[in-house]
This record gives structure tokens, C-alpha cells and sequence, in this order.
């Protein structure tokens, strides 16, 4: 809880417009109330109609959701993008070189960076990788790094998302739906394209393919209808013209993963999986998976097909694991991080937890393993009996929580009834990883917590979207 | 293309194509019921049958009236074959083979099922009916053109007409089946002219009353209607024309892929068993006992084309 007022991005702190959002706020200044208001509401007809929803777990088939959509855009400066992504690509080789390392020689531990059982005592650790060379030696092909911004050249890395970083389609989603609302803007402004990214992870995915295949087949696996983010895997796999493929659909072949075909079996050379780690093989991995290709494995350690991102990356972002990023920054790249992480207490330490239980009601405790913002702790906006329930919750199980102090998080404005009002946003860029280099989309998915003064930006809990613009300077 | 990816295109259309004859005999039985001064809600089981759930209504209603019967046949969640059920079938698996799908056609869909399930949401009372089965012949018919109007005239277009054409074969030999069943018990009445409401349900229910006439004129004559309903290969819902339909489908997959299966064989031998025969001499063999081969035989050849382009495992 900081003494000076919150950053916002349009407005900085002192309601002083600022550069990236003086055309925007020309236009707006023209514009009617109601006529932008039918507008919002035609974006999410548009999104109904096109199946952009998510399901929610648990519920019956009716409970398809709409990600909210706020048409204000969230608008980064070139000079802004510029130093953030040359952070981003830095963290980004420094993880995939951690990845190469700990299922290798370990260098970091044995350097004393990290301590042994970090890794070893770690449920995102696969043994089954160790040695494994990864086709081309990249282990993250599509990573997503959330950033929270706190003031004009203040970011911080709140997690990585090294395994199946989803989202992405709400971005070129988004983006569509702004050009379809408001082509003006894009005339006043110019800002950044988007639009090449299925092509792009499409050129990532085949370069990373196995030796020898010139002209690769490409799969995306997801594991059903069901799952929340189907829409999503449908909607790459059909902006990269490649096949949705489930667990069902595949299986060993002459040595190679294949999947059923009207004509017969076709062998795939990358698959890009949107199932977790436990559900790739049954028989390497958790045997009660009706969703996996039993033998996967086998074939990816013969070095036969490109699994994307690679089994075993979700010890990179792994909470506990993120609190070391500085030190692994500066292990394998030699140089400072340019992204700076946020101060984190690793509860698995005494000292450590000695001082969170003792500021609970300032800190946001998470889950190590947790995702979707549940199962974490706000410590100032919980109640004296949420407080009381979590502290048993740390003592019980130190070593699966950390703590952060609560960020002041920037606003950018949404639209509301009564005109613009701001709101707290994070931001998730997404990253391409292939031998030929690292691509960044300018941009990324703005989450933004609709709620006045909430702090929670996850969809599953109410939060929504924006179109993110990097302009060209 | 992947197996799945056929059996969801095959299911998918199957089940638009059922959602709409459904809701053709709903209308139809509407209809006699409102034009005919002795008609009683007993005629619900006749249309019921005629539909193929008749057997799953019995099994949860003591008695037939014409508001649960036509629930059962727009909106119960426990009839598969309801209108909404056959809808969401079909959503779902357009959900599921939507990278096959143009835009045009997953929008047209995705818009059908989001307005049938909000018109069926609750009880459609008698006033509203009509615009409700308006509503859902509509939205299909969207469905169904844009797939015409923009599908790459390749694979995945021809398993979404096998399985039109095997849902619309199968619909309208069990309306025969069932009409001729009923109406006619004693062989002496066939080639009598039959009761005006009767013929009207059945070529009403297919859609097919403008069509006879133009072919066979005014005068109804139960002869003439399954003549044109089985072997009129003009007529777009009847078998011959529904048949012909699945084997040039068919032919075009042999021909894309370079290879013939079973099923090609299968749909040959059914053309030949049952299409080439005048009309007199299935009377000769019996109507009830042919349409109950070629109910058969259908089955076979769908079973058949599930196992050849590997639908399943």
C-alpha cells in the first residue's frame, strides 16, 4: 500500500497525458458516449458468434464464457517495447539454457547458484528428460513472460510460462476486433501488426523439427473439447493449416508418432502439445492417462519428433524457481537481468517464513505449483478469518508457498457506462524460440481486472481483455 | 484428413439433417391435427413412430398428448433425436472438426444452436410454434447453403453429404415404413386411392406436396407417392435421388485417394438390389419387408464407411 497514487498508463500520476495515448485520446475526445457503447456491445456479439469463449471446468456444456472485452487499447511506446523485449529475449535463452543444464551437467548447482534439492525435490523435475537432447536443443519453443508494470520505466517479471503459455488467440482476436470497430484508429496510429504470429509459430515449430525432414508435419495436440482453452488449440491449428489432433488420434508407428488418417497412418515430425507433462505417455508418465500416446516418449528420446515445448520445462516456471531467476539470468548469460523479478520470500527457508507469517495481511502468498490465481492468498484485502486459515495452511506445508509484497500494478482505462475509468492490467508477451533465432510479438495479451481496485487480472475469475498496441516510434 | 475429423463431419450432418426432418413431422402432425375435426392425440403416436421415438416416449409417459409429445420430439434432453439434442450434436461436432470448417459455415452453426436453444429453452406453447419451426428450418437451411456456398468441393465435403444423404435416406424410408405399416394393413387397399390427409402427411413431412403434383397431379394414389418417394430420382429426398447422392460421394473419395473399399462395393450392390427394380414388382415383394432391407443395408454401408476411412480406432 504505497503513499503516491497509482501509475496509470494513459494518465501517469499526476493526470498528465501521456505520449503513446495523445492520439488516442484526440479521437476520443470526439467520439459519443453511446455510440461507443453499441460499439461494445457489437465486439461481444462478435466474440459470441466466432466460439471465442473458454469453458469452465466442472460445468455442463452450457457454461461457455465469454472473456470479457474492453475496446480501450493499451498502448506501449516503441522505446518502451524496445527495452522490454531485449529483456524479455535475454530471460528467455537464459531459461532454455537452464533447461539444457539441469538435465545435463547441472553446472548451476555444482556453481552452488541453486541448491541440489531445488531441482531434485522438485515435482516439475522429469528424471525421464535427463540426457535427452531435444531436437535442435531448445526445450521452450512458445513461452509467455507476464510483466506488471508499477511506473514509467518500472516492469517486473510477475511468472514465466514455460510450458503451454495460452492466450494468444485473444490476442489476434482482440486485435482483429479493433481493426473490424475502429479502422480510424489504425490510420491515426500506426501500430504494430500482430497478425503474422500463426505464421510465424508455424516457421518456428518446423524449424525445430527433427534431422532430415525438409518439408515437416505439424500437429497440434489438445486434449478434447472439453478442455478451457480448446477454442484456442482449434484456432491455431487452423491459422497454421495443421491438424488438431487428440491423444486417440496418434499413435507409434514404425518408429515415428503417427496419427489416423481417412488414408491411413501419417507420421508428425513437431508436435505442439497443449497437454500437460502427466498426460503425454502413459507408459513413460502417469499410467491412468486415457489422454496420452503410449510410446511418445520412446520416439522423442530416438530423437524422432519434436515435442513443443519439450517434456520437463515446467521446472522453469515453477514459483520456487522463479525466486532464483536473477542468479540464473546471470549464470548462463553473464550479464545483469534487465527484467527484474519481484522481491519473493521462499517460505521453505526459516527466516524466511518467520517474516511472512509475520506480514501476512501485507503480502500475496501463492501456491508453488498453483496457476489461474487460485489456491493464493491477497493478504490486504482478506478478512481476519482468511488470514487466521491460511497461516495454519503455511505452517502445515512451508515448502509449497511463497510471498511477495502487494505491487502497486498499473491502470489503463476502461470503458464504463460513465466514460473511462481506470483499472489494474498485467501484461503476457509471447515469445518463439527456434535455432534460427527468438521472435517477439510486439504486444502481447493485456489481462485487465474489471473490478475497481481488484488486483485479479485471471479470466477464470472475472477478469478481461484488451488489444495491446506497440506503436512504431 | 484426419479419421476423427470424418466421423465429426459424417455426425455433424447427420444430426442438422435429423434436427430438420424432426421438425417437419412436428409440423405435420400440427397440421392434422388443426385441419382434421376427428383427429386425436393418438395420431401423435403414429408421427412419433414415424420419427423413430416412439418407443423412448413410451418409456416415460403413461399417456399421449399432443404438448408432451411434441416436448419430446423439440426439446427433451433425454430424446436424442429431439431437435435440441440433434442440434447440439451437431454443434458439438462442428466444434470438433472446426479447422475443416470455413468460417462462413462454423458461424452459421455456432448461430443455429445459440437461437434453438434459446427459442427451446422453455415449453414452445401452440401460438408460437409454427415461427418456431420456421425458426429452426431457417437456421439449418443456413447452415446447409453456406456449406454450399463455401466449402472446397474436396473430402471433407464429401463426408458431410454421405452423411446428409445417409441421415435423409434413412428418415425417409422410415416415414414409408411407417405410413404404409399403419395405413394400409390388408394388401387389397394398395393402389386404392387413399384418405386426402393421410398422403398430404406424408409428402408434407418430406416437404415433397408441389413436387407430386407437378409429377403425378392432383389425384393421390399410394402407388404414385411411394413411386415418387423411393425411385423419383428428381425429387431431393427421396431414396433414389439420397442413394445416388451417397454413391458419387463415395466415388469421389475412391477417386481422390486412388483406392476403392468395401463400401464402394456395398452402395453398388444397394443401388442395384433396390433401385432398379418398377415400382410394382416391390409391391410384389412387399414394401414393408423391401424398406426394412434397405433400413439394413444402410446401416451396413454406414458401419461400413466407419470402418474404411477409420473414423475410430
Amino acid at each position: 500500500m504505497s503513499e503516491t497514487p497509482i501509475f496509470d498508463e494513459m494518465w501517469g500520476r499526476d493526470a498528465d497525458l501521456r505520449a503513446p495515448y495523445r492520439r488516442f485520446q484526440n479521437w476520443f475526445e470526439g467520439e459519443d458516449i453511446a455510440r461507443l457503447r453499441a460499439k461494445q456491445r457489437e465486439a461481444e456479439e462478435v466474440f459470441r458468434l466466432t466460439g471465442i469463449t473458454f469453458n469452465v471446468y466442472g460445468r455442463a456444456e452450457a457454461e461457455e464464457r465469454l472473456i470479457p472485452f474492453d475496446i480501450i487499447p493499451r498502448i506501449i511506446s516503441g522505446r518502451e517495447w524496445q527495452r522490454l523485449s531485449r529483456g524479455i529475449e535475454q530471460r528467455v535463452r537464459a531459461i532454455n539454457a537452464f533447461l539444457y543444464d539441469i538435465y545435463h551437467r547441472q553446472e548451476i548447482v555444482k556453481a552452488g547458484r541453486i541448491p541440489e534439492q531445488a531441482i531434485s525435490r522438485n515435482d516439475a523435475f522429469l528424471p525421464q528428460m535427463i540426457g535427452v537432447e531435444p531436437p535442435g536443443g531448445i526445450y521452450t519453443h512458445i513461452v509467455g513472460i507476464d510483466l506488471v508494470r508499477t511506473g514509467d520505466d518500472q516492469f517486473y517479471v510477475l511468472e514465466d510460462n514455460a510450458r503451454t503459455p495460452s492466450g494468444v488467440s485473444y490476442m489476434l482476436e482482440n486485435r482483429e476486433t479493433m481493426l473490424q470497430m475502429f479502422p480510424e484508429l489504425f490510420s491515426q496510429n500506426r501500430v504494430q501488426p500482430v497478425q503474422s504470429y500463426p505464421a510465424d509459430l508455424r516457421r518456428s515449430l518446423a524449424s525445430c523439427a527433427p534431422n532430415g525432414s525438409d518439408s515437416p508435419t505439424v500437429a497440434v495436440l489438445t486434449p478434447g473439447i472439453y478442455n478451457s482453452a480448446y477454442f484456442e488449440h482449434a484456432f491455431l491449428a487452423d491459422q497454421m493449416g495443421v491438424e488438431l489432433v487428440e491423444g486417440n488420434d496418434l499413435r507409434v508407428v514404425d518408429g515415428k508418432v503417427a496419427m489416423r488418417t481417412t488414408q491411413g497412418y501419417q507420421p508428425i515430425d513437431v508436435l505442439y502439445r497443449r497437454v500437460d507433462d502427466d498426460f503425454l505417455d502413459p507408459l513413460n508418465f502417469n499410467p491412468d492417462s486415457a489422454l496420452g500416446i503410449p510410446g511418445i516418449m520412446d520416439v522423442y528420446r530416438a530423437g524422432r519428433i519434436t515435442i513443443a515445448n519439450a517434456p520437463g520445462t515446467g521446472i522453469a516456471d515453477d514459483k520456487a524457481i522463479y525466486s532464483y531467476m536473477p542468479e540464473i539470468v546471470e549464470f548462463y548469460t553473464g550479464e545483469k537481468a534487465l527484467l527484474e523479478n519481484v522481491p519473493t520470500w521462499r517460505c521453505s527457508e526459516p527466516d524466511a517464513l518467520a517474516y511472512v507469517l509475520d506480514h501476512l495481511s501485507e503480502l500475496v502468498v501463492k501456491e508453488v505449483h498453483g496457476s489461474g490465481g487460485y489456491g493464493m492468498l491477497i493478504g490486504p484485502a482478506a478478512t481476519r478469518k482468511d488470514l487466521a486459515e491460511f497461516r495454519k495452511k503455511l505452517m502445515a506445508r512451508p515448502g509449497n508457498y511463497i510471498a511477495q509484497p502487494t505491487l502497486s500494478l498499473s491502470t489503463v482505462p476502461i470503458f464504463t457506462r460513465n466514460g473511462l475509468a481506470p483499472r489494474h492490467v498485467d501484461l503476457r508477451p509471447f515469445v518463439l524460440v527456434g535455432p534460427n533465432g527468438i521472435n517477439i510479438t510486439p504486444g502481447g495479451l493485456t489481462r485487465v481486472a474489471l473490478k475497481k481496485g481488484s488486483l485479479v487480472v485471471n479470466s477464470s475469475q472475472g477478469g478481461g481483455t484488451k488489444d495491446t498496441w506497440v506503436l512504431e516510434d | 484428413m484426419l479419421g476423427k475429423t470424418a466421423n465429426g463431419l459424417f455426425w455433424m450432418y447427420r444430426s442438422l439433417e435429423r434436427a430438420e426432418n424432426i421438425s417437419r413431422l412436428v409440423e405435420t402432425g400440427q397440421r392434422i391435427a388443426l385441419t382434421r375435426l376427428e383427429s386425436s392425440d393418438g395420431e401423435w403416436l403414429s408421427i412419433m413412430q414415424t420419427a423413430g421415438v416412439a418407443d423412448g416416449y413410451l418409456s416415460r409417459h403413461d399417456e399421449v398428448t399432443k404438448e408432451a409429445a411434441i416436448d419430446w420430439m423439440l426439446r427433451s434432453r433425454d430424446n436424442p433425436s429431439s431437435v435440441l439434442s440433434a442440434i447440439s450434436a451437431a454443434r458439438q461436432n462442428a466444434r470438433l472438426v472446426r479447422t475443416a470448417l470455413t468460417h462462413d459455415v462454423w458461424e452459421a452453426m455456432n448461430r443455429c444452436y445459440m437461437q434453438v436453444r434459446e427459442r427451446l429453452a422453455r415449453k414452445v406453447n401452440e401460438r408460437d410454434l409454427p415461427a418456431a419451426i420456421d425458426m429452426i428450418k431457417q437456421h439449418t437451411a443456413l447452415v446447409r447453403g453456406t456449406t454450399q456456398g463455401t466449402m472446397l468441393r474436396n473430402d471433407i465435403f464429401n463426408f458431410a453429404r454421405i452423411g446428409t444423404y445417409l441421415e435423409r435416406a434413412d428418415n425417409i424410408a422410415r416415414i414409408l415404413d411407417v405410413k404404409y405399416y399403419v395405413l394400409l394393413p390388408s394388401v387389397n387397399s394398395v393402389g386404392s386411392s387413399i384418405d386426402n390427409v393421410q398422403w398430404e402427411t406424408i409428402l408434407r413431412s418430406v416437404s415433397a406436396r408441389g413436387g407430386y403434383r407437378m409429377v403425378h397431379g392432383n389425384q393421390a394414389c399410394s402407388v404414385d407417392i411411394a413411386r415418387f418417394l423411393i425411385l423419383d430420382r428428381r425429387m431431393p429426398r427421396s431414396l433414389k435421388f439420397s442413394i445416388s447422392k451417397i454413391r458419387d460421394n463415395l466415388d469421389y473419395l475412391a477417386s481422390d485417394y486412388g483406392l476403392r473399399h468395401p463400401c464402394h462395393a456395398q452402395v453398388d450392390t444397394l443401388v442395384r438390389r433396390f433401385m432398379s427394380h418398377d415400382i410394382d414388382s416391390i409391391f410384389e415383394y412387399g414394401l414393408h419387408e423391401y424398406l426394412q432391407d434397405i433400413l439394413a443395408a444402410l446401416a451396413a454401408l454406414g458401419h461400413q464407411i466407419e470402418i474404411d476411412y477409420r473414423f475410430y480406432e
